[in-house]
């Protein structure tokens, strides 16, 4: 390891003025955040219309209309933090699809479109392509928009993956951590909009989900913490921004805490004591905590010195 | 096909030659007209060993035009392209300024201009080597330290540079970039990032401040 060699070398960088460091701040932290919540509602509508479709009464638009709002508000940050944002029709304009940031828009744009569709299908109430009703034809764009909100979750991965100059952002796992982020959040989300509307039942199903993601979500961010620097020194170098007295450390277990092992005993609590103002309370946290887990990761690689 | 498709232009440093003077550093800005607080090209100094046993050795860096560039790869609006003759080049009026080229950069040699608001970085002066010169920084070397090229061409300065030594190397190859950009005698001091401290207060200059980029950062 280099450290070795730091040892004998005593090397000191004396003269160098690297250039600013964290270009993706939270903006970019808005950006996953947003798309988490955006993109998992739609997971978890489309899994209680398998589940459940009776519970789905009065719950469709609602629930839409929030993941639309949030894939918006996606959109709107990933916008301003362009520094032309001006430009921003480039994308479609001058595509370069090697690049993930040219799918991601792309795909996203269309999957925002298509939640336009669906909710003004179901506030005019028209029916189209061949069903019988709005409702029905929610439900069948449903199933397309579901598949489609895979490769919008994932896309941001993507770019980290291919961001090559920040060693954390592995593929993998940033995949598994992007779709763990959406039934996390998507999960939280409608347990608070489903309010009565949801049976127990389904409330307790989507607990478990949220519960699951959770311990999932942790299993891999500790398996990174504890084993990510033993075969990369630039992982292990970026890592020690949040370990012991590291610049990030607090901030990364407030992160797990409240967004994964809180929850997680929560959810099983509610489990115990039937109660949904605990699971409630889950929910928010979880939502809460994701997205300070989400800058810490954004952050930390961006500290360290390319030169 | 043109003479310039199979040209491959590529920089070799020899840090035995390299003093540290800076004449490059000033040369790249003055030509480029470089915004202040910002770099194409800078040399880096490191101190190894400790008093009395110490040495100061120089490292310029720059882009490395690499074959497999991951900036021209993240590049959403192709801003970053390659030219025939291998340059990364970057056209600033159709770059959004998502900074994905900077997150992707393993050499940290894309800044955005903050009077621009767009990426930018060496072309190995793309301007002048289409009207046959040098780029600014090979003429400004007082010991011709760096040397410019065709890699393509066996007779080239750059190509029998390499032939000649043993001790050829690229920053980060592990990165799988193929940089077209290589130095002789360096060591893991001039190459590699994590193998020097950066300690508050060494610093020949502290407390640099940089002009605002605009867009938002922490």
């Amino acid at each position: 390891m280099i450290h070795d060699t730091l040892a004998a070398t005593h090397a000191v960088v004396t003269l160098d003025i690297p250039l600013p460091d964290v270009f993706w701040g939270w903006y970019v932290t808005m950006n996953m955040w947003a798309k988490s919540i955006g993109t998992g509602l739609v997971f978890m509508l489309f899994l209680l219309l398998r589940k459940n479709a009776k519970e789905m009464d009065g719950l469709r638009t609602p629930t839409m209309i929030v993941s639309f709002v949030f894939m918006n508000i996606f959109l709107l940050f990933t916008l301003a933090d362009l520094h032309q944002p001006f430009r921003m029709w480039h994308i479609f304009f001058y595509p370069h699809w090697t690049s993930a940031i040219t799918v991601g828009a792309w795909m996203a744009t269309i999957f925002v479109g298509l939640e336009f569709v669906m909710i003004a299908a179901m506030i005019r109430k028209e029916k189209c392509l061949l069903t019988k009703d709005s409702t029905a034809f929610f439900d069948k764009v449903l199933f397309w928009v579901t598949l489609l909100a895979i490769p919008v979750t994932l896309y941001t991965a993507g770019i980290m993956a291919e961001a090559s100059a920040r060693e954390l952002w592995q593929m993998p796992t940033e995949s598994a951590q992007m779709i763990l982020a959406a039934t996390l959040t998507g999960s939280a989300a409608i347990i608070l909009l489903g309010g009565s509307k949801l049976s127990d039942e389904t409330k307790q199903f989507f607990g478990a989900i949220l519960g699951l993601s959770a311990l999932m979500a942790f299993i891999i961010y500790m398996s990174e913490y504890i084993f990510g620097g033993m075969k990369s020194e630039e992982t292990a170098a970026i890592l020690a921004y949040v370990k012991d007295g590291g610049e990030y450390a607090s901030m990364f277990w407030i992160g797990q805490w409240v967004a994964f092992i809180i929850p997680m005993i929560l959810v099983a609590l509610s489990r115990v004591s039937k109660s949904n103002s605990i699971l409630s309370l889950a929910a928010i946290l979880a939502i809460a905590g994701l997205w300070v887990v989400k800058h810490v990761w954004l952050v930390i690689p961006q500290l360290l010195p390319l030169s | 096909m043109t003479e310039g498709e199979y040209m491959q232009l590529g920089f070799l440093v020899d840090l035995h030659l390299c003093m540290g003077c800076k004449g490059c550093e000033i040369a790249c800005k003055v030509e480029n007209e470089v915004p202040l607080s910002t770099w194409r090209l800078r040399v880096k100094y490191v101190d190894v060993g400790t008093f009395p046993e110490t040495k100061r050795t120089f490292t310029p860096l720059r882009c490395n035009h690499c074959e497999n560039a991951p900036c021209e790869r993240i590049c959403p609006v192709s801003a970053l392209h390659y030219i025939e003759n291998g340059i990364v080049n970057i056209d600033k009026e159709r770059c959004i300024g998502c900074a994905g080229c900077v997150m992707a950069c393993p050499y940290g040699a894309i800044y955005i201009d903050p009077e621009t608001q767009t990426a930018d970085k060496c072309t190995y002066c793309a301007h002048r080597i289409a009207s046959s010169m040098m780029p600014a920084c090979v003429v400004a070397c007082p010991v011709e330290a760096n040397i410019f090229g065709d890699l393509e061409d066996p007779a080239s300065n750059i190509s029998k540079y390499i032939q000649r030594h043993r001790d050829v190397q690229v920053r980060k190859p592990e990165k799988g970039t193929n940089p077209h950009h290589f130095y002789v005698g360096a060591s893991q001091v001039n190459l590699n990032p994590l193998a020097s401290q950066r300690e508050e207060g060494y610093n020949l200059f502290n407390k640099i401040t940089h002009l605002p980029l605009g867009g938002h950062h922490e």
